[in-house]
């Protein structure tokens, strides 16, 4: 087989495709050569990116998803980082046991973000400066406004993947990795939820998540019943409002996500 | 400034979802989806071996279907046996817990029942029957091997839907699947943490992801607990 077949085997599927390519020609006759010149296992990967080209949704909406994401990643693992540091803070060695696994998973989530938007050739944000104390003064000698404070984020890091995900759907390999992240994000966020003896999973919006009034935009929408145009409490019976809304985690707006990071900045 | 920037992206991006988008997706279908960059031009086999087989169907087995409808078929498979798991737990084995873990196994078989209540109903007529399920290698007098199993049940699941998401093509969909699977995840680091304390994400690699598994693995994991034969050859792939 070659490419041309491919690319007529394409055809039947998508009549434009010789137009979608067409515009790429010199990126194409490039291809040819590579063909000729260099071993086959380097073929598919400039074939890879020829496609790409053609075929990728707009790149810089992906590229906005991952720094969104990004700024989040920083946020946790800064706040981990200097709560693990402050003295006397985090005393209990299984809470710092936990708290490092955390830290270790966003610090990765940090470096993965990087490489994956250096690769689609866009600019990663840089670290912003956090002021956690802005609005939380003893953020960092109250061990229970720290543990708030975690789970506030954490529940915000799954809401806030969640609602990016439709705008990554074109691109499989990014869509996948951010809901690989977005999964171990709810795993932190059910283990620091019980850390604080509250269900590891948000029932109403925010009523039996234990947080003060200022956090609650953190929960907003959460008491939410309607599920694709269905009202979940009546799909079966003895289903509660509590049940129904544990059972789905809603998403949050990147300008939710915004407001509630600026209460950090 | 950012903003209309954003605004002209997300109005590009509807444009385009109406053109483009599908026939990208069928691109990539058809080309076998992740193959594409490595194995495409190296593969002996002809690209017509990609195509939807059309296997011929075995009356006893249960076909999930094609397309979103497939994958959506795929997530209730999973939702029915979760389900009947802990309807099970609570019918027989609650007594073996402490109050608060009653509480949560009484909310996971909530959830799980709510799940594929409301799977059932989106799907509606395309929905797949009643799975029979088959619980005989757990013993619900062992607390431990009812962790152990429900552990096995949540994790999967997660990895299923993390697997599973690029395969949708309405982005309404794919929200609906990453409501669930987060509260999947929130399950499996619960049930994590009543086995081990501390154990809840270590589920993730070292670049701290958690496994995304493709349909066949998952259905080859989930085999011995139901009875019934599940077809994921029309599955998208």
């Amino acid at each position: 087989m070659n490419i041309f077949n491919i690319i007529k085997e394409i055809e039947k599927f998508d009549p434009e495709v010789y137009d979608r390519l067409d515009s790429r020609r010199s990126a194409f006759k490039n291809l040819r050569s590579i063909g000729k010149k260099t071993a086959l296992a380097a073929v598919p990967l400039a074939l890879g990116s020829v496609f790409q080209k053609a075929y990728g949704q707009s790149n810089s909406m992906v590229l906005e998803v991952l720094n969104f994401a990004l700024k989040l990643e920083y946020l946790e693992r800064n706040f981990y980082t200097q709560g693990l540091a402050a003295s006397g803070l985090i005393t209990d060695s299984a809470a710092r046991g936990a708290f490092e696994k955390i830290r270790s998973h966003e610090a990765a989530h940090v470096d993965l973000l990087i490489s994956t938007i250096q690769s689609l050739n866009g600019t990663p944000i840089s670290e912003p400066t956090f002021n956690f104390g802005k609005n939380f003064q003893d953020w960092n000698t109250n061990y229970q406004t720290f543990l708030t404070l975690a789970q506030a984020f954490e529940d915000t890091g799954v809401r806030a993947y969640k609602g990016q995900a439709g705008n990554l759907i074109n691109n499989d390999t990014v869509l996948t990795v951010a809901l690989q992240i977005h999964s171990v994000e709810a795993r932190h966020a059910a283990h620091v939820r019980r850390m604080r003896g509250v269900k590891g999973w948000i029932e109403g919006a925010g009523a039996n998540s234990n947080v003060p009034d200022g956090a609650q935009p953190v929960y907003a929408g959460e008491d939410n019943v309607m599920q694709g145009g269905v009202n979940v409490t009546t799909v079966g019976s003895g289903y509660s409002a509590a049940i129904a809304t544990g059972a789905f985690d809603e998403p949050l707006t990147k300008e939710q996500v915004a407001q509630i990071v600026s209460l950090f900045e | 400034m950012e903003k209309p920037t954003q605004k002209q992206e997300q109005q590009e991006a509807k444009k385009g979802s109406g053109i483009v988008v599908p026939q990208r997706r069928m691109f990539l279908r058809y080309a076998g989806a992740t193959a594409l960059a490595t194995s495409l031009l190296l593969t002996t086999t002809s690209c017509d071996d990609d195509d939807d087989g059309t296997m011929t169907p075995d009356p006893d087995t249960v076909d999930l279907g094609s397309g979103d409808t497939g994958i959506l078929n795929y997530a209730y498979a999973l939702e029915q046996l979760e389900a009947a798991f802990y309807t099970q737990v609570v019918a027989q084995s609650l007594g073996m817990f402490s109050q608060s873990e009653q509480q949560i196994m009484q909310d996971l078989k909530g959830h799980e029942n709510i799940h594929r209540d409301f799977l059932k109903a989106a799907l509606g007529s395309a929905a797949i029957p009643d799975l029979e399920v088959d619980f005989s290698s757990v013993n619900f007098n062992d607390k431990a091997n009812i962790l152990a199993t429900a552990k096995t049940f949540e994790d999967l699941g997660v990895a299923a839907y993390n697997g599973a998401g690029q395969y949708l093509e309405d982005a309404g969909f794919l929200t609906l699947a990453g409501k669930i699977v987060s509260v999947e995840a929130r399950h499996a680091a619960v049930i994590r943490d009543l086995i081990s304390n501390g154990t809840f994400s270590d589920s993730a690699d070292n670049k701290g992801l958690d496994p995304a598994m493709m349909p066949a693995d998952v259905l080859q994991a989930a085999a011995p607990f139901i009875v019934t034969k599940i077809s994921a050859n029309n599955l998208p792939k």
